[in-house]
């Protein structure tokens, strides 16, 4: 297909809903003169995406992630601007539509939790209308990808959450679709879980050439798979580019925590960097990315340190932090 | 032709899963055979109470009034089988936010919604009212003679059971769907369960107030009395036309409903 598989164009999105004030007044007031109040969830976001491109779509909770996959997949109807994806307005929900996407939800299962996943993924083949024969090999080949063998045959239930998820995902992409959602496909997976999540994701996408969009709190499956990211607050789209370039914007420095084998006060540390935290004997710091090594050298010389941990600080307290920066700027500008 | 095939062979999965998944429970079984004889059980001792009084009650006799029973536990084992584990369902698909993934699969959502699982529970029930039904036309008291019914009447009484199940239906899923706006609507699809054991007696046996009531509001006649009337040969035209017309609007009607209500979803956060 020429041009873009997902074109979105002044996307917007309006939630009216009823407001309750607390106590018995406010539920017998709610109860009987409701009040609603409406909220712009998705206030004009304009996009694209190319066919095969792996795109993370990032925000802090409540900024319209969620919201946005919605109308991408067709789940609720736009307020206002134009979508078109894989060449079809998602929101009429057509046969040929649904068989072109798939969406994959971290907190909510489609297969039966009673039964081996091998029963749930035969429904799935005939309600996309896949040949027995076909479905197998399908099965076979995603089994194969995602490191899945027996556990297909065992009941969901008896399954672990990472197994769940994998097998969850063999579910989502049985019918070969040729644009992902996945909303928060790592969720709760431990760090090995995770890993393999994201290595199958990558393979996948290079494998069939699929188009990928991803909402993850973890920034590990954002620097992992998404060259490209969109991040949205407050309903409206902030940045649409590369990793780098967001990375280098919202996190310049790394978070060095230390754990010391003596007490020092908090002037101790004054030239190491920006002292985040200072409890006992454990320590924050904030450190320009350019100066890490040379920093990290300089502390272990200068302290006894018993533990040392370098990390990105959490993708929701940068966001967070950046946004509070923006929104206090606008303050003072005005 | 590859549309039906498709949709065939869903259903077939459908129930082939579920009933798997419900056989890993056979304790169940046991205990729904057991209600149902003993809802039975109660139920003929309250019509032989009832016509204590007399031969007759409400212009039907002991066992016109058996057959009616006798529908009414067919109706409510298939309530038991299709309706109830499917359309209760549809409540917490939408709490849940699972209705998601229903409404992104290519295929009628509101098909997918009620026969998505199949219980084996109701078959007892089933079993035992099409029993009923054999036993009171075989022994249908003086005067009648004791003989199964001629090939009309059945065929006729089938047609308008069919009418009656896709009434229940539509009137069941309407309720059920009205959760896309209400959210928690899981008490009304009980009152209605329940108002639907009146039709356990022919309707005439009732005050007139509550006859209107059973006509015209809820269904209850159309359910029981009217097929039962079919069988004992004693159907009219109008009432039978009537029965069919019902069925055919209240299906359109939960289909625009439903319809319309996938407008109003907004699916659950996350």
């Amino acid at each position: 297909m020429a041009g873009p598989i997902i074109r979105a164009s002044g996307l917007s999105k309006t939630y009216r809903i009823s407001e309750k004030q607390p106590g018995l007044a406010g539920t017998i007031q709610h109860l009987l003169r409701r009040r609603h109040r409406d909220v712009l969830a998705v206030d004009g976001i304009s996009f694209t995406i190319e066919p095969g491109e792996i795109v993370g779509f990032l925000g802090p909770n409540g900024a319209g992630k969620t919201t946005t996959l919605k109308m991408l997949t067709g789940l609720i109807h736009p307020s206002g601007g134009e979508l078109e994806v894989a060449g079809h307005q998602p929101f009429r929900r057509q046969a040929r539509f649904l068989r072109q996407i798939t969406l994959v939800m971290g907190n909510r299962q489609q297969l039966i939790w009673d039964l081996p996943a091998l029963d749930s993924l035969r429904v799935n083949a005939a309600v996309y209308g896949i040949a027995e024969a076909e479905a197998q090999r399908r099965i076979g080949q995603l089994a194969e990808m995602l490191e899945l063998g027996q556990e297909l045959r065992r009941p969901m239930r008896k399954l672990s959450l990472g197994q769940r998820m994998k097998a969850e995902l063999l579910a989502a992409l049985l019918h070969e679709p040729a644009v992902l959602f996945l909303d928060e496909p790592t969720l709760g997976l431990d760090v090995n879980a995770q890993a393999r999540v994201r290595d199958f994701l990558a393979d996948y996408n290079r494998r069939t050439g699929a188009t990928v969009l991803l909402t993850s709190h973890y920034m590990g499956d954002i620097t992992a798979l998404c060259p490209r990211v969109l991040l949205i607050h407050q309903g409206q789209l902030f940045h649409d580019g590369s990793l780098a370039d967001l990375t280098q914007r919202l996190a310049p420095c790394r978070q060095v925590r230390l754990e010391l084998a003596d007490l020092h006060p908090p002037e101790a540390f004054a030239g190491f960097g920006q002292l985040e935290a200072h409890q006992g004997h454990l320590v924050r710091l904030l450190v320009p990315r350019a100066q890490l090594a040379q920093q990290v050298a300089a502390l272990l010389e200068r302290f006894a340190v018993v533990d040392l941990e370098v990390s990105d600080p959490p993708v929701e307290e940068l966001i967070g932090g950046l946004f509070r920066q923006r929104d206090s700027n606008s303050e003072a500008s005005q | 032709m590859r549309e039906f095939a498709r949709y065939w062979r869903s259903l077939r999965c459908f129930w082939g899963t579920s009933l798997a998944a419900e056989l890993e429970y056979p304790l169940n079984a046991w205990i729904e055979l057991l209600s149902v004889l003993g809802n039975l059980a109660g139920s003929v001792f309250v019509l032989q109470l009832l016509f204590g009084g007399g031969p007759q009650l409400g212009g039907w006799s002991w066992s016109g009034a058996l057959v009616v029973l006798g529908l009414y536990t067919v109706l409510d084992g298939f309530t038991t089988c299709v309706l109830q584990p499917n359309l209760s369902r549809i409540v917490n698909h939408v709490q849940t936010g699972t209705l998601d993934y229903v409404l992104l699969k290519p295929i009628d959502s509101q098909f997918w919604l009620s026969a998505r699982t199949v219980s084996p529970w109701g078959l007892p029930g089933i079993f035992a009212g099409l029993g009923l039904i054999a036993w009171a036309l075989l022994n249908r008291g003086t005067g009648a003679p004791s003989s199964l019914p001629a090939a009309g009447p059945v065929l006729l009484s089938l047609a308008l059971l069919v009418a009656a199940l896709v009434i229940l239906y539509s009137l069941w899923f309407v309720l059920a769907a009205l959760s896309i706006w209400f959210v928690k609507v899981w008490n009304a699809t009980e009152v209605l369960r329940y108002t639907l054991v009146a039709g356990r007696y022919p309707v005439s046996a009732y005050p007139p107030a509550l006859r209107l009531l059973f006509t015209f509001v809820l269904p209850v006649a159309f359910l029981t009395t009217v097929p039962a009337e079919a069988l004992l040969g004693r159907g009219s035209a109008i009432w039978a036309s009537g029965s069919l017309l019902a069925a055919g609007l209240c299906l359109a009607g939960s289909r625009l409903l439903w319809r319309y209500a996938q407008r109003f979803y907004t699916s659950a956060s996350s």
